[in-house]
């Protein structure tokens, strides 16, 4: 099941070596590595079609047009978006989820208003509330954990009501790695009128998403966690709210007239979009989605489903080892799993593992009022991809067997 | 680099079992150090009376290095003067960062010395300088 080596072989980084060693790369929360067609379909689009889209009328300009609006009916086949101009292109999730903030949030919510967010959010999808909060005088309100890390069905009732105009939730959190009912949350948040926005960064690039099944109103991503070059972003937003919205940054390719006092903007998607936008990068997320697809989320999934099931009862024969998020009542595990070392900081574990080639995240992993909701300070994260193999767990588990020793602890 | 030219025994014994870790009840000054991006946590407290640091304790979370870096600082300054204090600071800081590599010029650092090879550890240089960089703070705003 996991012999997955036949995706190793298209990820020139993976069978390299760094530093004189192969990689155990177990840190694709924070980023995945990049297979040669996504590497190509950069080195392609700078080698043979670079210009300014939507700009010169010659030529090269209308081939990196076509490139780039190409990436976009593909993102929005991909995540199976009513149509093309829902897809907006931005930097990364966090670009994505501000622009929400700024252009939704500052717009519609109120003094006395209320914001409902969950404990387990990435900061990207936490601080952006924080700040629309102070600014309109509202409350932002967290949806807490059950005992098993899932959200509280309870909260999910009671704290999402009449005065709630944006509940923000992610699918999948990345620390605890469990997938979150979204599409219940978002009819809760339908049902008293506000707007549902679903950060989509640990999810897109391992299980199918389909954003009008969700019927959630906005939809954020990263092209980088899902093969794709860093710089790259994706906002799926709902047309009709999109479009009622003012925009985000102002400038080049997002008016349609400028006066010397004032301007009027361009449709939706180029609105949003003011500026050279990245269409090297979406050359590259446009690649992604062709890989991605051709090996199917089906096939993803069981990849993942194996590394998981197959390093999670090694990893509890180890008494010094604390879990987090592993015992779910639900079937929604990821391939993501949290966890310390009793008596050793987790900065300490990652530089053991390190010795020994395994790469896995350290700290707080953008997740601080989880951590302190958990209370712990910080925890170790190793985060599964198609490409990784059950050797890259026995390494992994083979290194955390020596970190207490190293500190001069027994076993 | 071998792990146990960092991870050395006067490390694992200063963060295993540090002798400095509490709080102080005469403490003149007290400062905190944060490293945002790992949540090392450090609260320096300190009794500095006519120039001289007469008490150093701290406490906080951390890792190995950060918390074993502290607690060697602490005992390495209690009884110096401020000028002196700030002077080893400077000296520990330059040796991390590898400006300093003579082990003659690095003698007063005494068991700190312990952590040198961290200068060959990019990622965890912060850990290594947080203590010193908070006592240098600590001992500027007494003055």
């Amino acid at each position: 099941m996991a012999d997955v080596q036949e995706f190793l072989k298209d990820f020139p980084l993976l069978n390299g070596e760094i530093d004189g060693k192969h990689i155990a790369y177990l840190d694709n929360g924070a980023t995945t590595q990049k297979p040669h067609q996504v590497i190509q379909s950069i080195c392609g689009y700078y080698g043979g079609c670079n210009a300014n889209p939507h700009r010169g009328a010659y030529a090269l300009s209308v081939k990196a047009t076509d490139i780039y609006e190409s990436a976009r009916k593909r993102t929005a086949q991909f995540i199976k978006a009513k149509r093309p101009a829902e897809i907006i292109f931005t930097k990364n999730a966090t670009e994505a989820l501000n622009l929400v903030a700024y252009s939704y949030g500052l717009q519609n919510v109120g003094a006395g208003d209320e914001i409902v967010i969950s404990i387990s959010e990435h900061h990207s999808n936490l601080v952006p509330w924080q700040f629309v909060a102070k600014a309109k005088g509202a409350t932002l309100k967290y949806i807490y954990l059950e005992e098993d890390g899932n959200l509280s069905q309870e909260d999910i009732e009671t704290k999402i009501t009449e005065r709630t105009k944006i509940v923000a939730v992610t699918q999948v959190s990345n620390v605890l790695g469990l997938k979150n009912d979204v599409k219940s949350i978002v009819k809760k948040a339908h049902s008293v009128g506000a707007v549902c926005v679903v950060d989509g960064s640990q999810s897109v690039a391992h299980m199918a998403v389909d954003v009008q099944d969700l019927d959630c109103d906005f939809f954020a991503f990263s092209g980088h966690k899902m093969l794709s070059p860093m710089g790259i972003g994706v906002l799926y937003g709902k047309y009709e709210i999109l479009d009622a919205m003012e925009p985000f940054l102002r400038g080049g390719d997002m008016i349609e007239y400028v006066q010397e006092q004032e301007s009027t903007w361009a449709e939706l998607p180029s609105k949003f979009e003011a500026g050279t936008q990245n269409v090297g990068g979406a050359a590259g997320l446009t690649a992604a989605i062709d890989y991605l697809e051709g090996i199917t989320f089906d096939r993803i999934e069981a990849i993942e489903k194996d590394l998981v099931d197959y390093a999670l009862p090694q990893l509890r024969e180890l008494p010094y080892i604390e879990l987090y998020g592993c015992d779910s009542k639900q079937d929604n595990k990821t391939g993501i799993i949290a966890f310390n070392i009793k008596d050793v900081h987790p900065h300490d574990v990652a530089t053991i593992l390190d010795n020994d080639g395994v790469a896995v995240r350290a700290g707080h992993h953008c997740a601080q009022p989880l951590h302190r909701y958990l209370q712990q300070n910080a925890s170790c994260r190793a985060s599964f991809y198609l490409y990784n193999t059950r050797e890259d767990i026995d390494r992994w588990i083979a290194a955390l067997k020596k970190v207490r020793g190293v500190l001069g602890y027994g076993a | 680099m071998a792990l146990d030219d960092v991870y050395t025994e006067v490390l694992g014994e200063h963060s295993r079992n540090p002798d400095h870790k509490h709080h102080l009840a005469c403490a003149t000054c007290t400062m905190k150090g944060h490293n945002p991006s790992c949540g090392d946590e450090i609260t320096l407290e300190l009794n500095v009376e006519d120039g001289m640091v007469k008490e150093a304790a701290f406490t906080g979370v951390g890792c190995a290095i950060s918390q074993a870096s502290t607690d060697i600082m602490a005992e390495l300054i209690r009884g110096k003067s401020v000028e002196e204090a700030r002077g080893l600071a400077q000296k520990f800081i330059s040796m991390i960062k590898g400006e300093i590599t003579d082990e003659e010029e690095l003698e007063e650092l005494d068991e700190a010395l312990a952590l040198k090879n961290v200068a060959h550890m990019p990622a965890r240089v912060k850990c290594a300088v947080l203590a010193w960089h908070t006592l240098d703070d600590a001992l500027k705003s007494d003055k």
